[in-house]
C-alpha cells in the first residue's frame, strides 16, 4: 500500500482528525446557534483569534490553564455581546459589525501581544499553560477505538459533548425553541411575547463562547502558544460547515470532521515531495467544492418542494 | 437632501472624531508618553517629503480596492473577495512583465490586462457559484482569498523568483513594462492616471447606464428589482466580475508603479481596507478616492508612530474598526436626526 494511505488508515491519523476538527467543531457549533437565531456571525474568526489570545496572556500571568480557558470563554462571549449591541441596538449591517471585529481582531492580537511579549509573531516568552490531556479510563483500552478516542486534549473532549449539549438545547429545552421561532420568524415570536433581542443577544454570547473554547483549544492546545492570525480561516471554515450540516448540531458535527479531515491531511502530506503551498490550500479548495456542491443541491431540493 | 448629505458628513464626522478618541485612549494605556506618540500619528504624513509621498502613493491601491467592493456592494452583494483579487492581480502582472518582451507601452498595457483578467476570474468564480448554486458568496470569496495567497506565493516561490536575492522576491520587471514615476524623491507614478480613469468608468457604469442602475436596483431591493424584470443573477455576476477586475487591475497597477519586483511574503491587506473606503464613500465611485487619501493618511500616521515612538502601528485597526461600525450603525446619532427632522417640521408648520 501507499505510505500515504496507509498513513490515512491508521488510528493515528484518525486521532490527529479529531485534534485538528475540535476549533473548527466549536466555531461551526457557534455559527449554528447564531444562525438559527438569525444571526449570521462572520465574527466568529474574531472571537476565536482574540480568545486565543486571551487565554494564553491570562493563563501565562495566573499560571493556571483553567483560569485561561475561562478567560478566553468570557472574551468570546464579550465579543459576542459587542457584535449584539452593534447589530441589534445600533443596527449596524451584521456582515460589516463582523468585517470590523474581525479587522480589530486579526490586527489588535497583534497590538496586544506585542504590549504583553514584546513580540508580533509569536507568543513564546510567555511561560503560558497548556490544556491537559487526558485518559478515559475504560475506552483506552479498547483496541482501535482507544487509539482515537482514548487520549486526547480535554477540550476535544468537551467539543465532543457540546455537540450533544448543544443538540439538547435547541431541540429539547423550551429557550431552544424560542431561539429557534425568533430565527425562523421574529415577528410572530415578538407577537407571542418573546424578546427577539433578548434571545438573540443569548445566542451570539453562546456562539462567542463556542467560538472561544474553539480559540483557546488552538493556542492551548494545538500548539502551546499564540501566533498572529493563527485562525487562519477556521472561523470561515466553520461558517461552511455550518452551511454543509445544514444548520444543525450534528450535521455541522460531521461537516466539521470532512474539514478536519482536509486539514490532517494537509498536515501528513507536507513530507511528500509537493509544494507546501498546494497542500496549504487544500482545506480551502475543499470547502469551495463542498458549497458548490452541496449548495447546489439545496437549490435544487427547494425548487422541487415550491413545485 | 441637501439635510440628508449634511447629516451623513456630520455622522462620518462625528465617527470619525469618537474613533480617534478611542485610539488616543489605547495609546495612553500602552505608551509611555501618549500625546508625544499620537502626535507623531496625526502629523506622520506631513513630516517630511518622501512620507508625504508615500501617503498619497497609499492612496491608489485603496481607491483601486474601494472601487472593487463599492461596485459589489452596490449591487448588495458581500464579496470579501479585493484582497485575494489585488493579491493575483499584483501576481499575475509581475509575471507578464517578466516573462514577455514587448515594446514599452504595450507591454504596461498587457501587464495591466493581465492583472485586470486573473481579478476578474476572482469575481467569476465567487459569482458563478453564488449565481448557478447559491452558494453564500461571502465564505466563497473568503475562501479563494487564502487559495489565491498561496497559488501566488506558489508561482513566485517557483517560477518568477530571483535566485540571486537573499530574501524571497521575484526577478525584476522589464522596464517596459514600468508605470513612469514622476519624481525622484517620492515613487508617485503615472498610474494615478489609470485610477481617475477607472473612478470616472465606474461612476458612469453605476449612475449612467442601465446596467449601473439594475446593480443598484438590485442593492437596494432584491425583490423590486426581481419584479421589474431586471435579470438579478446576471447582473450580480456582472459586477463581482467588474469587482474582481478593478481591484486586479489595482493590484497590477502597484506592481508596475511602485514595486518593479514583488515582494510580498503575505497580503498587504488592501483589500480589506477597501470595505473601510468603500464604506466612508458610501459606494459613490467619485468619494471613494476621498475616503481612500484618509485611510493612506491613516496607515503612514500609524508607520509614522511606530517607528518613533512605543506603539505598534496596528493600533490604526480599533480606529478603523470603531469607524466601520459607527458610521454603518443605522442608529447612532438617530435621535439627533430625528429631532433636527421635527424642528424643520414644527419650524414649517408655524410658518404657514
Amino acid at each position: 500500500m501507499h505510505p500515504l494511505l496507509k498513513a490515512i488508515f491508521s488510528a493515528s491519523f484518525a486521532a490527529s482528525i479529531l485534534r485538528v476538527t475540535t476549533p473548527i467543531l466549536f466555531a461551526a457549533l457557534g455559527a449554528v446557534v447564531a444562525d438559527l437565531s438569525g444571526v449570521v456571525n462572520i465574527a466568529l474568526e474574531g472571537m476565536m483569534l482574540i480568545s486565543a489570545l486571551t487565554g494564553v496572556i491570562a493563563s501565562a500571568f495566573t499560571g493556571s490553564a483553567w483560569i485561561g480557558f475561562l478567560a478566553g470563554v468570557a472574551a468570546g462571549i464579550v465579543v459576542g455581546l459587542v457584535l449584539g449591541y452593534f447589530h441589534l441596538k445600533l443596527r449596524t449591517n451584521v456582515i460589516l459589525a463582523g468585517i470590523a471585529l474581525n479587522l480589530l481582531a486579526s490586527q489588535g492580537t497583534v497590538f496586544l501581544l506585542y504590549a504583553a511579549a514584546h513580540d508580533k509573531g509569536v507568543s513564546s516568552s510567555l511561560p503560558s499553560k497548556v490544556m491537559p490531556e487526558i485518559q478515559v479510563p475504560i475506552l483506552k483500552d479498547i483496541p482501535v477505538i482507544g487509539a482515537i478516542l482514548g487520549k486526547q486534549n480535554v477540550l476535544t473532549y468537551l467539543s465532543l459533548i457540546a455537540v450533544a449539549v448543544i443538540y439538547l438545547f435547541l431541540y429539547k429545552t423550551s429557550f431552544g425553541l424560542r431561539l429557534r421561532v425568533v430565527g425562523e420568524n421574529p415577528d410572530a415570536a415578538d407577537s407571542v411575547g418573546i424578546s427577539v433581542h433578548k434571545v438573540r443577544f443569548i445566542a451570539l454570547a453562546i456562539s462567542g463562547a463556542l467560538a472561544g473554547m474553539g480559540g483557546v483549544h488552538l493556542s492551548m492546545g494545538y500548539v502551546s502558544w499564540f501566533s498572529r492570525n493563527m485562525t487562519s480561516g477556521r472561523g470561515f471554515i466553520a461558517l461552511a460547515a455550518k452551511a454543509l450540516g445544514r444548520t444543525h448540531p450534528v450535521g455541522a458535527f460531521f461537516a466539521s470532521l470532512l474539514f478536519g479531515f482536509t486539514d490532517a491531511l494537509s498536515n501528513y502530506m507536507q513530507s511528500l515531495r509537493v509544494p507546501g503551498e498546494f497542500i496549504q490550500m487544500i482545506p480551502y479548495v475543499v470547502t469551495l467544492v463542498v458549497l458548490a456542491v452541496y449548495s447546489g443541491r439545496q437549490l435544487k431540493s427547494g425548487r422541487f418542494s415550491n413545485e | 437632501m441637501r439635510r440628508n448629505v449634511g447629516f451623513e458628513l456630520l455622522r462620518t464626522g462625528v465617527a470619525i472624531a469618537a474613533a480617534l478618541v478611542i485610539g488616543f485612549i489605547v495609546t495612553s494605556l500602552v505608551s509611555e508618553s501618549p500625546v508625544e506618540a499620537f502626535g507623531y500619528f496625526l502629523k506622520g504624513p506631513f513630516t517630511s517629503i518622501r512620507r508625504f509621498g508615500s501617503f498619497l502613493e497609499a492612496a491608489v491601491p485603496l481607491t483601486f480596492t474601494g472601487l472593487a467592493v463599492s461596485l459589489v456592494f452596490s449591487a448588495g452583494q458581500f464579496n470579501m473577495g479585493a484582497e485575494g483579487q489585488f493579491f493575483i492581480g499584483a501576481v499575475s502582472a509581475t509575471a507578464a512583465g517578466i516573462l514577455l518582451d514587448l515594446p514599452p507601452v504595450m507591454h504596461t498595457i498587457v501587464c495591466l490586462a493581465a492583472g485586470m483578467i486573473a481579478g476578474a476570474i476572482g469575481g467569476l468564480i465567487p459569482g458563478i457559484l453564488k449565481a448557478r448554486w447559491n452558494a453564500s458568496e461571502l465564505v466563497a470569496s473568503l475562501m479563494l482569498n487564502y487559495v489565491f495567497l498561496k497559488l501566488g506565493m506558489y508561482l513566485i516561490t517557483y517560477h518568477l523568483r530571483d535566485p540571486s536575492a537573499g530574501a524571497l522576491v521575484s526577478l525584476p520587471l522589464k522596464e517596459t513594462s514600468w508605470l513612469p514615476q514622476f519624481t525622484r524623491n517620492t515613487k508617485l507614478h503615472a498610474g494615478i492616471f489609470v485610477m481617475f480613469l477607472v473612478v470616472f468608468l465606474c461612476y458612469y457604469f453605476l449612475y449612467r447606464t442601465s446596467r449601473g442602475y439594475e446593480a443598484r436596483m438590485t442593492g437596494q431591493n432584491i425583490s423590486f428589482a426581481r419584479y421589474s424584470g431586471v435579470p438579478v443573477l446576471t447582473v450580480m455576476l456582472l459586477i463581482q466580475v467588474l469587482g474582481g477586475a478593478v481591484a486586479g487591475l489595482g493590484g497590477a497597477v502597484e506592481m508596475l508603479g511602485i514595486y518593479r519586483r514583488f515582494q510580498w511574503q503575505t497580503s498587504p491587506g488592501y483589500g480589506f481596507d477597501g470595505v473601510i473606503v468603500a464604506i466612508l464613500a458610501r459606494n459613490n465611485p467619485l468619494l471613494v478616492p476621498v475616503a481612500a487619501v484618509f485611510l493612506a493618511y491613516l496607515r503612514i500616521g500609524a508607520d509614522v508612530m511606530a517607528m518613533y515612538a512605543d506603539v505598534s502601528a496596528e493600533m490604526v485597526s480599533i480606529i478603523q474598526a470603531v469607524i466601520i461600525l459607527l458610521v454603518t450603525a443605522e442608529a447612532f446619532l438617530a435621535g439627533y436626526r430625528h429631532r433636527l427632522t421635527l424642528k424643520e417640521v414644527k419650524q414649517r408648520a408655524s410658518a404657514s
